[in-house]
């Protein structure tokens, strides 16, 4: 932890000889946006390109973010030097405040802060568990597996009907034993509470987790983890729609937005086990999809050209879904009867191996 | 219809039976018949018209007499659609004798063959409104005058329309031994009163803003308004000049020849026109072919426009210059300022320039910011020879110099080719001998290229002016905006920067606001936007 220090005190010290020097000071901060994000179809990940914007403190337009980047890598040291952890949220109320003579703030909203978090640890390529900042808790998971975390054993098999809540931060999580013969991952939480009360861990021997929508840090890490460490299979299985798929994608690539990242979050050998629009046929659900709305289309033209989705099977879905202006939640599968998801869908799908790259 | 030889029959009248029925019809006739040449064309507009012409009048008098004008303008309803208007001055006033025919004629003599720099052209002005008032109303007109010599004349005149000649229907002198002087027309018309844009009012705001030397008061239908002098000095007097050869139409050539006392076509030219010396007339007779020595009365159609084209021809220097009398730059802005709050004034007069033998000069005046509305047109205050239009502005060669101006470029909003959009009024005085109206009403200047060119480069150094004030102000703005942000947010960095590095914040901050107080040039221009990426 003293190298994260250390670069925060060096980024101070950059910019200190700067000023000293009568210089403009200024900081790197790489660019993250579509423009600059690569995607490796070796490594399967994406990863950021060396496009560089730079940040001056003697600039009308970047003077405020300079000034938060300062104050957030300020706060940052202080968190290194107490040895204590704080959330996204309560960085964000550490540092805002009124500016002395004006009814400006320092910050307005958290969507203020956020971003600079990110550009600080793309900046000193440190991750923000490393900044001692907890994301926001999401995501659950449930199996046969015996886990330590900050000195408790925990059980994933005997937590109830509401499983184990995933940290933000599982660097420290360590496997006492897993016994499963693949993980699958949902987007919703309807879908893990059915699998779940029909005890489909324990009939088919896996491990099951919930991102509750898009993935967080915490999830990712995990299961990245634990398929690494365990050699386990990761299914993915999201509504069959533009976002549901790009869920997938994240956890499979790594996000267009953490790029730099994708390193350490993302899980290349995930496949998607459903829903698809060809589902849509092959298990009868035509009375139960839902018509798509421009924004989804949009999306999925938008993702048409994203290199991560070239695949030929991929391509098809999407242009199917595009032609067909329509789509299916999880829930779809209810409609052919409650039951129909765990006892004929999925152990159909994992049987026959019909998983979309 | 073409008639042939045998077809006499057909024809119902001879020659002379058509010529019996024929007659002069003057020019008094001619008016009552085309009344609207004159602005007599809608009830509104005459209402104008009357009271301009005769504003217009006593303003030109009391500027010869170098008298500072003050002009008391009063209308009063007088049943539906009938108004009485008072206009009095205190210029010379006018002898006795001159009154009927100065007021009661049309076209009476004094401004025709003399050129010089006056509000009225034409010689129809007081007479028209007189002419107007008796056709609508019937009634006579009221003209009371002093000289300053103890004598008031009264005087109640109508016009004998057919004879062209004035009808004296009550006349008094009154030796009353007061001494004042200027004269007072009371004048009953047919009209109608409204305060809106091309109204009285707004044409003596105008009129008050073109003349500021003039002190007005004009007590309306509702209610009294006042336009105080603004400054205390008159524009020179204009020198009467020649006309020019050049700009003498071959019609008025010929009135010249049979008017002038000249005894020979030689003296004929060198007295009656300017610029033309002994050996140029001897040259243009030689080249007409012409005797120079023979009476100007006795020359032949066909040889009065051999002379005429000869004359074109030669070779001669452009008219006399110092005939103009321009407002000048001072007054200018004295009379912008006496009516508009702004934060800027600033105003051009051009060097005199000619047109078809004729001397003209362009002024301008801005007038920009403080109470001006920003969300409005420009105001355009077109002005020839210190009288306001009001109509045809589209028609005008002013209007169009303004529209043809890139306004953007000065800091004004402009959509293409139209009046710009901003916190200005632009002023543009047009003086002459003689103005190339483009119809009889005077209320749109001809586009002649020579004038529009003038008009352009008025507009584009005023421009120039007010875009050195916009930036300016503009500039220094974006300083204190950039200073007051840097001053709020240095402290921040200096505190910040100083925990990073282990330091005290005070060395850093007295630092940096070293470094802005130095330049703030070191501000990199603020395009530079960056990427804000979402946290995962």
């Amino acid at each position: 932890m003293e190298e994260v220090k250390k670069k925060l005190e060096t980024l101070g010290e950059d910019v200190l000889k700067d000023i000293e020097n009568n210089k403009n000071p200024d900081v790197d901060i790489p660019v993250r946006s579509l423009s600059n994000v690569i995607y490796d179809d070796k490594s399967k990940q994406l990863t950021l390109g060396d496009k560089v914007s730079k940040r001056f403190l003697f600039n009308v337009a970047h003077a405020k973010p300079f000034m938060q980047t300062m104050l957030v890598a300020a706060l940052c040291k202080e968190l290194q030097e107490q040895k204590i952890h704080t959330s996204l949220r309560d960085l964000f109320y550490a540092l805002k405040r009124t500016l002395p003579d004006s009814d400006e703030n320092t910050f307005d909203e958290q969507s203020e802060s956020d971003p600079i978090i990110v550009d600080l640890e793309v900046m000193l390529d440190v991750l923000r568990e490393q900044l001692h900042l907890n994301a926001d808790v999401r995501g659950r998971v449930v199996g046969n597996v015996v886990i330590k975390d900050r000195g408790d054993t925990i059980d994933w098999s005997k937590l109830g009907s509401g499983g184990w809540a995933i940290p933000s931060n599982v660097e420290e999580v360590t496997f006492k034993s897993v016994d499963a013969d693949y993980i699958l991952v949902m987007e919703k939480n309807a879908a893990f509470e059915r699998l779940h009360e029909d005890r489909f861990w324990q009939k088919q021997n896996c491990i099951l987790v919930t991102t509750q929508g898009q993935a967080a840090r915490g999830p990712r890490r995990l299961i990245q983890k634990l398929s690494t460490d365990y050699k386990l299979p990761v299914y993915v299985f999201t509504d069959a729609d533009s976002y549901g798929w790009y869920i997938y994608s994240v956890i499979k690539y790594g996000s267009i937005s953490l790029a730099h990242i994708s390193e350490r979050l993302g899980c290349p050998t995930a496949k998607f086990i459903g829903l698809t629009i060809s589902d849509i046929d092959e298990f009868k659900l035509q009375g139960f999809t839902i018509k798509a709305k421009e924004v989804d289309i949009k999306r999925a033209n938008e993702m048409l050209k994203y290199d991560w989705f070239k695949h030929p099977a991929w391509q098809k879905e999407l242009k199917l879904m595009i032609e067909r202006k329509v789509k299916a939640e999880l829930e779809a599968l209810s409609g052919r009867g409650l039951k129909f998801m765990t006892e004929v869908y999925l152990p159909t799908k994992i049987k026959k191996k019909e998983f979309l790259p | 219809m073409i008639l042939m030889p045998d077809e006499k029959d057909v024809v119902g009248k001879t020659a002379q039976e058509l010529a019996k029925e024929q007659r002069e019809i003057s020019v008094s006739e001619f008016f009552e018949k085309n009344r609207h040449l004159l602005g007599y064309d809608n009830l509104t507009r005459a209402l104008l018209t009357v009271v301009k012409e005769l504003v217009d009048n006593s303003l030109d008098a009391a500027e010869e007499s170098r008298v500072l004008p003050r002009v008391w303008i009063e209308i009063k309803p007088n049943g539906s659609d009938k108004f009485r208007v008072m206009v009095k001055d205190n210029g010379p006033g006018m002898v006795d004798k001159q009154i009927p025919l100065a007021l009661g004629k049309l076209l009476y003599g004094s401004k025709f063959f003399r050129l010089r720099q006056s509000r009225g052209q034409q010689g129809v002005g007081g007479s028209g409104a007189i002419l107007y008032s008796q056709l609508t109303t019937g009634k006579a007109t009221n003209i009371i005058s002093s000289t300053g010599d103890g004598k008031t004349s009264y005087y109640e005149l109508m016009i004998d329309v057919k004879k062209n000649e004035p009808e004296i229907i009550s006349h008094r002198i009154i030796e009353d031994g007061k001494l004042w002087h200027g004269l007072k027309i009371e004048i009953e018309v047919e009209g109608r009163y409204i305060e809106s844009k091309q109204s009285i009012p707004e044409y003596i705001k105008q009129v008050a803003i073109c003349n500021p030397f003039a002190d007005i008061v004009f007590d309306g239908p509702n209610g009294r308004m006042e336009f105080p002098r603004g400054a205390n000095e008159l524009p020179p007097l204009p020198k009467e000049i020649m006309p020019h050869p050049h700009g003498v139409e071959l019609g008025i050539f010929r009135r010249m020849l049979k008017a002038t006392k000249a005894r020979t076509i030689a003296s004929f030219l060198t007295n009656d026109f300017s610029r033309i010396g002994t050996g140029t007339a001897k040259e243009v007779c030689k080249m007409a072919g012409i005797d120079p020595k023979i009476s100007p009365k006795r020359v032949e159609i066909a040889d009065s426009e051999k002379i005429f084209k000869a004359l074109q021809k030669a070779k001669l220097m452009r008219p006399p210059l110092d005939c103009l009398s321009p407002l000048g730059e001072d007054l200018l802005i004295k009379g912008l300022k006496k009516e508009f709050n702004a934060e800027f004034y600033s105003a051009i007069t051009r060097p005199p320039e000619v047109y078809r033998g004729n001397p003209f000069q362009v002024e301008c005046g801005i007038a920009y910011g403080g109470e001006i509305s920003p969300d409005s047109q420009v105001k355009l205050l077109r002005v020839s020879n210190r009288v306001p239009l009001l109509y045809q502005e589209g028609d005008c060669a002013i209007t169009k110099a303004v529209v043809s101006t890139d306004w953007k470029r000065y800091g004004l909003q402009q959509s293409g080719r139209s009046t710009p959009t901003g916190p200005a009024v632009i002023l543009i005085h047009f003086s002459s001998v003689w103005v190339p109206f483009i119809s009889e009403s005077k209320q749109a200047i001809a586009a002649y290229p020579n004038i529009m060119k003038e008009i352009k480069l008025a507009l584009q150094e005023l421009g120039r002016r007010l875009q050195h004030h916009v930036s300016g102000k503009r500039r220094i703005e974006m300083q204190q905006r950039r200073r007051e942000i840097f001053d709020r947010y240095l402290p921040e960095v200096a505190n910040a920067v100083a925990k990073l590095t282990n330091k005290k914040p005070e060395p850093i901050l007295n630092k940096l606001m070293s470094i802005i107080k130095k330049s703030t040039e070191v501000v990199v221009d603020g395009r530079g936007k960056e990427e804000a990426g979402n946290i995962g």
